[in-house]
């Protein structure tokens, strides 16, 4: 029993399939990222994923085309998100009010429209999801190439965004709008940058890439919804952007280690060593915990993170 | 110097809600010279140069350059017309080097960030107007010069023709504000035109050439610097005589240590806040502090009141022992505290006049019974009017929440409270920081009458003209250290300016 731990193939299976347990996470932290770096805290990721998850779902089994499902997740997280980013930005919503509604609303919401499409019935509705693309070539490289190599491409695209994600934000005149209005909001005002505006372009790029990483556990991992399919991976990814320092690649670093986490209990679940598997089951979000407990006592993120703006208030 | 106008705000009016912050205000500026706005605080200074840089909108009024017609909505309208401000809380963001906060002034930065060009501008722009800054470090780790520096050149950077100087010398040190000036002689001979925002009578007369002064949101007059004094500009901006000179010193002297700080040592985070030797207050004497903001002057003022525990050193109020004893210990030998801000610290915003007035004497009697159990609301309330008539607080009624006050009726409050308390030692930190000159006046006499009747008062204050006129002995922090004393009767500014900022000292005493 213990043998099969270490051989090769476990090793390779267990980074594989580690790195697909990431990607949903990244695509939901690299968004909030942009939000949080603009200062808005979404803690409604949770009900964004959800909303991205059902409504690819619904959207493939419908059309049977993958790509409308990802358009329609991604619609759908934007417009979610717009609706958030009205009510915080311009109406002075308090932050976390509206995101927990939004997680409230999204799970009610979803339960509702999957069951309004597909009734009730015993066995969950499947779809052709995304399949693995082996890059020629690179995907026979032993243990890396089945690894990184031999995914599909919303896993490929989720890695590639990590350095775009970096260079938008610290390389790009949107990027030093974007994070001057998360820092001090009042001052990127005076120097004549609409706050609003990047604001709500933050939480629109927020809505955009959580509605993907919903898509991706619905139409590219599961391949089916079911209630409680995101299973707090929208925590983790606020947890995440903490613990990866609003910064792209720490971003990456934090939901692999979530992901790496997940992977492993699956396989130990699998290997019945006499711990009831709830137990297992905890370990991806106990290792979050200990790690922002742990590592992150210090991490200083955006200054006006959380604290609406009101232009042309008096101090 | 031209004669024509170039900047002219016609019959500005600004309102906000009930409360007009700018009532029918012509202001104009001629090419090429230093004018200074000149008022209070709450004069209107801040808003009509908010209206002027686009981040307020005037209710009523028309603001012309160069004879035409402009409409100023938003910054950047600002920023295209050539008009740049220097605000005095920076418009800096600590977390980005000097050279991102610069691009971020800048329009037209194209789709990509361009550090290299944005580098070499600031460096030709430092050293044309000897701005010295390194354009990579981070915000954070810069002085306040350094950092007063960055928003020149992120002025000049977008081809800013008028400089609007919000209150600049309000953060430096005499010598630094000289240096200033010098740079603002430069901008001037490169044909630029400067607005400066000041209530300090002697830089004005040192560096502008006609003055506009505001008083109540409203224009007074338009003086040139040549036809007119100090005293007279004291006069318009206030409304009444302003007094100028020291106040005299106590005769009889006493020689009792009020308070006596030994060896006390305070860091926070690893960064050491006080290193202190040696200070002490005699009964009836006013010991000032001077220095720049942020030189361990909160961290003194909460020493001395007990609000920080100490790393290491030892702490008497009169004659007792109250290390490590906490506030209560403090306030029970007779330390009292007009505390830095008022709103943080000294006052519960939302709760009532006559609350507030009561706050360290509550479960006392005769404001509760029962030892607290019980609170007499008539006492409370004959109380606040009482406190009202004596200190000349200006409110409708003792039932208003604080918040609703004037800041210098609210200090007013907090200088009622504590001088009823009786103690022996006042810390009074920035007494009359955002305070109207009456009120700071008033404040001032409480101050020396409380001196006078044998306390031991000290004074913290960044405002270096306030320790000159009310300190018997004076001393210069920074960083956390006594640098020295100087005699405020015959003060060496030069002495006190290097010693403020740090290259002279530590002495002593």
């Amino acid at each position: 029993m213990t043998a099969n731990l270490f051989t090769l193939s476990f090793f390779t299976e267990l980074l594989s399939s580690g790195l697909r347990m990431t990607t949903p996470i990244l695509y939901t932290a690299l968004g909030e990222t942009f939000s949080e770096r603009a200062g808005i805290t979404n803690i409604g990721l949770e009900g964004l994923m959800v909303v991205g998850a059902v409504s690819s779902f619904i959207g493939v089994s419908l059309t049977g085309s993958l790509l409308i499902g990802v358009l329609i997740a991604i619609g759908c997280g934007v417009l979610i998100n717009a609706l958030f980013a009205y009510c915080v930005i311009y109406r002075h919503s308090d932050q976390i009010v509206m995101g927990m509604a939004l997680n409230i609303l999204a799970a009610g919401a979803a339960s509702f429209l999957y069951r309004a499409v597909f009734g009730i019935s015993q066995t969950p509705e499947k779809v052709e999801g995304f399949q693995a693309i082996s890059i020629p070539g690179l995907s026979k490289i032993p243990v890396l190439g089945q690894v990184l190599f031999s995914q599909n491409i919303l896993l490929y695209l989720a890695l590639i965004l990590v350095p775009v994600c970096s260079f938008v934000l610290f390389k790009t005149p949107f990027g030093l709008h974007l994070r001057s209005v998360g820092e001090y909001p009042k001052a990127a005002d005076s120097m004549g940058i609409k706050v609003y505006r990047m604001r709500f372009f933050g939480c629109i790029i927020g809505g955009a890439l959580g509605g993907l990483g919903g898509a991706y556990l619905s139409i590219a991992y599961m391949n089916m919804y079911v209630d409680n399919l995101v299973s707090g991976r929208g925590y983790i990814a606020l947890a995440a952007v903490i613990f990866g320092k609003w910064n792209p690649k720490g971003v990456l670093m934090a939901t692999l280690l979530f992901g790496f986490t997940d992977a492993l209990q699956m396989r130990l679940q699998a290997m019945s060593l006499g711990i009831p598997y709830q137990f297992m089951a905890m370990l991806p979000y106990l290792v979050t915990l200990a790690a922002l407990v742990c590592f992150v006592g210090k991490s200083v993120g955006p200054a006006a993170n959380t604290v609406n703006y009101v232009r042309g208030g008096k101090e | 110097m031209s004669e024509r106008e170039y900047l002219s705000m016609e019959h500005i009016t600004k309102r906000f809600g009930d409360f007009t912050a700018n009532r029918d205000v012509t202001f104009c500026v001629r090419q090429g010279e230093v004018h200074a706005l000149l008022g209070e605080n709450g004069a209107g200074k801040s808003t009509l140069m908010n209206i002027l840089s686009g981040l307020y909108q005037s209710t009523e009024g028309e603001i012309y350059i160069n004879g035409k017609k402009v409409s100023i909505q938003t910054p950047q309208d600002a920023r295209a017309l050539g008009i740049g401000m220097v605000y005095q809380h920076f418009m800096l963001i600590p977390a980005m080097t000097v050279t991102e906060n610069v691009m971020l002034s800048m329009s037209g930065l194209g789709p990509v960030l361009d550090f290299e060009a944005t580098r070499a501008k600031i460096r030709s722009l430092s050293e044309q107007y000897h701005l010295e800054v390194n354009p990579d470090r981070y915000v954070r780790d810069l002085s306040v010069g350094e950092q007063q520096r960055i928003e020149i050149i992120k002025v000049l950077c977008a081809n800013a023709s008028i400089l609007i100087f919000d209150e600049p010398t309000a953060v430096l040190t005499p010598a630094e504000s000289e240096g200033l000036f010098e740079i603002m002689r430069l901008l001037i001979q490169e044909g630029h035109t400067i607005i400066f925002i000041s209530h300090k009578l002697k830089e004005i007369m040192a560096i502008c050439d006609r003055i506009t002064v505001l008083r109540g949101g409203e224009k007074v007059c338009v003086v040139d610097k040549n036809s007119t004094t100090v005293e007279d500009l004291g006069n318009y901006m206030v409304g009444h005589k302003v007094a100028l000179d020291r106040y005299p010193g106590r005769e009889h002297q006493e020689e009792t240590h009020l308070l006596e700080l030994e060896g006390v040592v305070y860091s926070e985070q690893g960064v050491q806040k006080l290193n202190i030797d040696h200070l002490h207050v005699k009964a009836g004497e006013i010991l000032g502090i001077a220095g720049v903001d942020g030189n361990g002057q909160s961290e003194l003022a909460k020493a001395a009141t007990g609000l920080i525990a100490l790393d290491q050193g030892q702490i008497q109020v009169a004659g007792q022992t109250v290390t490590g004893k906490g506030a209560k210990a403090f306030i029970q030998a007779g330390v009292t505290h007009i505390p830095e801000d008022r709103n943080r610290m000294g006052l519960v915003g939302s709760m009532t006049l006559y609350e507030n007035l009561v706050l360290k004497q509550i479960g006392e009697a005769p404001f509760s019974s029962l030892h607290g159990g019980h609170i007499n609301y008539k006492v409370l309330h004959h109380h606040a009017k009482e406190m009202i008539q004596k200190y000349d607080i200006r409110t409708a009624s003792e039932n208003l929440p604080t918040s609703a006050l004037s800041g210098g009726n609210q200090q007013k409050v907090i200088v009622a409270r504590e001088m009823e308390l009786g103690g022996k030692l006042i810390v009074a930190v920035h007494p009359t920081r955002g305070v109207d000159i009456g009120a700071s006046d008033y404040i001032h006499q409480q101050l020396i009458a409380a001196r006078d009747r044998g306390c031991a008062v000290l004074l913290i204050s960044a405002d270096l003209d306030e320790i000159l006129r009310l300190s018997d002995r004076m001393a210069v922090i920074y960083e956390g250290q006594i640098m020295g004393y100087e005699d405020p009767e015959n003060p060496d500014i030069n002495r006190i300016s290097l010693m403020m900022a740090g290259k002279e000292g530590p002495a002593h005493a």
